[in-house]
């Protein structure tokens, strides 16, 4: 490609920087780790990663059985996630020859070990549980997360190797400092680490790579006819989960997620955004964070994910 | 969309440069303004977004610093603990920002945030110094952050004078200041990319160039500091040296018949210099030579590969090499098991002479003996002062003695080479950043 071509130059140069880190990291993964997993939702972040993984080790090959992701995918199901997004999760898992694993947040509600505190209460916060759960079942010793610094101030804290102790805490305070790209993976019994390839880059970032390597994604990243609600200046989905509440009326709007996560807690915006490329130039021109826009469970406090963090939540 | 938007929106489309990201740290101690000229660059180049900004209003007023300190003991005591990373960009570039604590207790997490930075800059309190004294003192942590970066090799340094608008004379301030800073940066060799004054708290110079009343403000005609970091280098691969590569992962085609291509694949990133096809490799620790037989970029298709990035390599013969061994250019190294070396201790435990520890160099792990603590060093000076211990966040010359022999060049020479780190065995604590001498 030549340059005056490529309508991306400068991104282009950043973005190769960034898939080479990020493929540095998922490689040191899989030689370091005995029993790593990358957790794979099916959404743009997870996809992400999933492409620098498949330029990293290539495709699998179905005679010899060689080549191809070297460590299972891991998903943990509320059981609210919406059908475009599980459906192309497990399309993407096949047609790379991936192994995929899911655990669901209701086997842990049927076991006990997840009660919630009313029937509608949300389960995204509950899948620590689940989380831990299926770490101590399959023994995992890294588990690789598509989580960016740019979208929480908790995040930007965290190592790329971040150690968790054996009850999966994060201790933002005795964190290992991160030097060169020499990175101290020692683990004690039961410690496990959790894993960022993707760090570094930002939601302009992914979408510029989304866009570059023709990365296809669930439907609902792109702009659709959605019935929503206004509520708190979030645009909340009309669905059996999320139902209209007394006196409130449903409006059929043209929205596209920017995030897709559990139903009870992710809002659309609004958008004509119908490619990678409208994107790219929405991402500029937002004013409001990937998170802000989205998610209702992160306004609760100004420390929430930092306390959930610290409770093994991803 | 505002009108800096979409001229961004429209510069990253239609591409203007070529420059990579810069990643660079700001230093500077406790009340220096550190978290204000942070917020002033994400608030001035509108990385901020509105959710975040309502976020930091605390009656009525913006508190910049409240931007960046994400962690709730960081809030409670108004301190930033840990490096944190921030992210903006201009039409012109990206940048990473590795925010770094001030406190001398927490010098690890700068160290931590330096040894991959690009640039620093020295943030420099105006209120503190005696401005109206031509032979004016400066602040020990302005000459322990700079010795600090040079030390690290900091490829760029650059001094910002802050707080200019709270000094009666800014001009004679300025003048005063900088004469001591190049002083100080010629006697300790630091080399200085510029030296500009600002003002984080009222955005002069920052990103936005003197202010409307006063065009030339401090007698100053030069570049805003955001000018300035946008024209800085990337720090440059170490392509000039000869080849040198740590082995980090082994791709094994066991089940494969196919041995045309070669039946194991060492991928890893090119430390210094480059590898391409024919070229011979000599292998450490086992000593055994091959030619190369394949070469593959870091996304598998067949090319040459330079210092930074991740390569690839096929031998022509079946030869003993696994994570943490070495191909190396023939007769251009020698290995060790004696290293003479700076360290910066980061341990909560001091450094006692005697004791064993992990140490890990590319991907290779060995065990280190520190045999003798040569001289401890005055962060303030880096003059060297007799110890028999290292305590938390010191900086010292050590002699270490290895279980096996690795091959490395002197810091000064290659920051990949030179590198390592120090575990502690028990705890596994990273205890220490080693620089080789």
């Amino acid at each position: 490609m030549n340059s005056q071509a490529n309508p991306h130059h400068l991104s282009n140069t950043h973005l190769d920087a960034l898939e080479e880190e990020t493929i540095f990291i998922l490689r040191e993964v899989a030689a370091v780790f005995e029993r790593p997993t990358l957790l794979f939702s099916g959404g743009k972040d997870s996809l992400v990663l999933l492409k620098c993984a498949e330029k990293a080790f290539g495709a699998k090959n179905v005679a010899t059985g060689s080549g191809g992701i070297p460590y299972p995918l891991l998903m943990i199901d509320t059981g609210h996630n919406f059908h475009e997004v599980t459906d192309f999760r497990d399309f993407r898992a096949q047609e790379l020859g991936a192994e995929l694993i899911v655990r669901n947040v209701e086997d842990s509600m049927k076991r006990g070990t997840v009660r919630l505190a009313h029937p509608g209460e949300s389960r995204n916060v509950h899948q620590s549980v689940t989380l831990l759960e299926a770490i101590e079942e399959f023994r995992f010793d890294a588990l690789i997360g598509g989580a960016r610094r740019d979208e929480e101030k908790a995040r930007a804290k965290e190592r790329i190797f971040s150690h968790r102790d054996s009850f999966g805490q994060w201790q933002p305070k005795a964190q290992r400092p991160e030097l060169w790209t020499l990175f101290n993976t020692r683990l004690q019994p039961g410690e496990h680490f959790r894993v960022f390839p993707i760090s570094n880059w930002t939601e302009l970032d992914v979408w510029q790579y989304i866009e570059r390597e023709k990365i296809a994604l669930p439907s609902l990243y792109y702009t659709h006819k959605r019935e929503v609600v206004e509520r708190k200046g979030l645009l909340v989905p009309v669905t059996e989960l999320t139902p209209l509440k007394a006196g409130e009326t449903a409006e059929l709007r043209d929205v596209r997620f920017r995030t897709v996560g559990d139903i009870t807690c992710t809002c659309p915006v609004d958008s004509f955004a119908a490619t990678a490329a409208d994107i790219v130039i929405e991402t500029l021109a937002a004013d409001v964070s990937e998170r802000g826009a989205t998610r209702m469970d992160d306004k609760t406090s100004e420390a929430s994910m930092e306390k959930r963090k610290k409770d093994g939540y991803f | 969309m505002n009108a800096t938007t979409s001229i961004a929106a429209t510069a990253l489309s239609t591409g203007a440069t070529a420059l990579s990201a810069l990643k660079f740290i700001t230093c500077g101690s406790v009340d220096d303004g550190k978290s204000t000229l942070i917020g002033r660059l994400l608030v001035d180049t509108k990385a901020v977004l509105q959710d975040h900004l309502a976020g930091v209003q605390r009656q009525g007023e913006t508190d910049l610093a409240l931007l960046t300190d994400g962690l709730s003991a960081e809030r409670e005591q108004g301190i930033t603990i840990d490096v944190a990373y921030r992210y903006f960009n201009t039409e012109d570039r990206k940048f990473i920002i590795g925010d770094a604590p001030g406190h001398e207790q927490y010098t690890r997490n700068m160290v931590t945030a330096a040894s991959s930075a690009d640039a620093a800059v020295v943030l420099v309190d105006a209120t503190k110094l005696d401005w109206k004294n031509a032979a004016l003192e400066l602040l020990p942590q302005t000459r322990r952050h700079s010795l600090l970066c040079h030390l690290l090799r900091v490829p760029s340094i650059v001094f910002a004078i802050n707080k200019l608008d709270a000094v009666e004379d800014s001009c004679l301030a300025f003048a005063h200041i900088s004469a001591a800073l190049n002083s100080f940066a010629a006697a300790a060799e630091i080399p200085v990319k510029a030296i500009v004054p600002i003002s984080a708290l009222k955005g002069w110079n920052v990103v936005e160039a003197g202010h409307s009343e006063n065009p030339d403000w401090c007698n100053y005609t030069g570049p805003t500091l955001l000018q300035i970091l946008e024209q800085l280098p990337s720090t440059p691969a170490e392509v000039e040296q000869p080849f040198a590569f740590p082995v980090q992962w082994v791709e094994k085609f066991s089940a494969s018949s196919d041995t045309s291509q070669g039946r194991r694949v060492f991928w890893g990133r090119v430390a210094t210099g480059q590898v391409a096809v024919g070229q011979e490799i000599r292998i450490l620790p086992s000593g055994q030579t091959a030619t190369v037989a394949q070469v593959l970029d870091h996304a598998r298709n067949p090319k040459n590969v330079l210092a930074g990035n991740s390569a690839g390599i096929t031998l022509d013969r079946e030869v003993d090499v696994s994570r943490g061994d070495w191909l190396l250019a023939p007769g251009q190294f020698e290995a060790s098991r004696e290293i003479s070396a700076t360290v910066a201790w980061m341990d909560d435990e001091p450094l006692v002479a005697g004791r064993v520890y992990w140490a890990l160099h590319g991907h290779r792990w060995v065990k280190a003996k520190v045999k003798r603590i040569v001289h401890k060093l005055d962060i303030n000076t880096l003059a060297e002062e007799d110890a028999t211990e290292l305590p938390p966040n010191a900086i010292g010359h050590v002699e270490l003695a290895l279980q096996e022999a690795i091959a490395t060049r002197p810091y000064t020479q290659s920051r990949s080479l030179g590198a390592l780190v120090l575990v502690d065995t028990a705890s596994h604590k990273t205890s220490a950043a080693v620089l080789v001498r």
